[in-house]
């Protein structure tokens, strides 16, 4: 059985929102993931870690983790902060929904995530922080 | 280095760089403002001839600077989309508000 795993953990500044997609991205390349795959999962990781900055610790400079794995031809992605937490999710996870609309944030983070991904999961406590879960399975 | 605005009369072409996220939408957002006010712009042309990513960011970015622009009787175009670009502002919804230009020879 094809198993791989890693654990990273970066400060939340925004230059490590390029830093963390290409980290995965070439972590899943033993996949041999079309070229369509590998954007849609940069994307998806995107997403996740400016969420964390931007509304997980509101540009404050913490620590945010992403563990990957790799199981079969499957790969899995978890994106942590331990920062303010969402209070209502599934308001969150609407279309078009931002609390930051002065930062011209569109509202359109969780809709990617879970376009580009076959599944995805949120756990978030409020004041504790917030996991995002992903996973993909690279047809190739 | 080429600049990333470019003035063509009444027209701002943005150079989108290579990577269009949250990192790098900030110093544009800026300077296209306060060029579009001083400037008299009368469109804005988003070249993606560069760029090979973009999430959510970017689209926040095209909508803030449509929000303004419209405000001021102007448009919005997007020019040289590959099929990556081209996905993500049909996801959005973008597609169909924005003037999409032809691939420039």
């Amino acid at each position: 059985m094809r198993e791989n795993n890693m654990k990273l953990e970066f400060d939340s500044r925004s230059e490590n929102e390029g830093f963390a997609r290409i980290a995965v991205a070439a972590f899943v390349t033993p996949l041999n993931p079309t070229l369509e795959e590998i954007e849609d999962i940069k994307t998806a990781v995107s997403e996740a870690v400016t969420n964390s900055i931007i509304h997980g610790y509101g540009e404050r400079i913490e620590k945010i983790t992403l563990t990957a794995s790799i199981k079969e031809n499957q790969l899995f992605v978890e994106i942590q902060d331990f920062g303010c937490g969402i209070e209502n999710i599934e308001k969150a996870m609407e279309p078009m929904y931002t609390t930051r609309p002065d930062l011209e944030r569109s509202g359109m983070g969780f809709a990617f995530m879970e376009a580009f991904m076959d599944d995805i999961h949120i756990e978030s406590e409020v004041n504790k922080g917030t996991t995002i879960y992903m996973n993909k399975k690279i047809m190739g | 280095m080429e600049s990333i605005f470019q003035l063509e009369g009444e027209m701002l072409r943005i150079l989108v760089p290579k990577d269009l996220d949250h990192h790098n939408c900030i110093a544009i957002r800026e300077t296209a403002d306060s060029l579009i006010l001083k400037e008299n712009i009368k469109e804005i042309l988003f070249d993606f001839k560069n760029t090979e990513f973009m999430d959510s960011s970017g689209i926040g970015v095209i909508i803030g600077r449509y929000k303004n622009i419209k405000c001021l009787g102007g448009q919005v175009s997007a020019i040289n989309i590959n099929e990556r670009i081209k996905k993500i502002l049909v996801l959005s919804g973008l597609y169909k508000m924005i003037i999409i230009y032809e691939q420039e020879a």
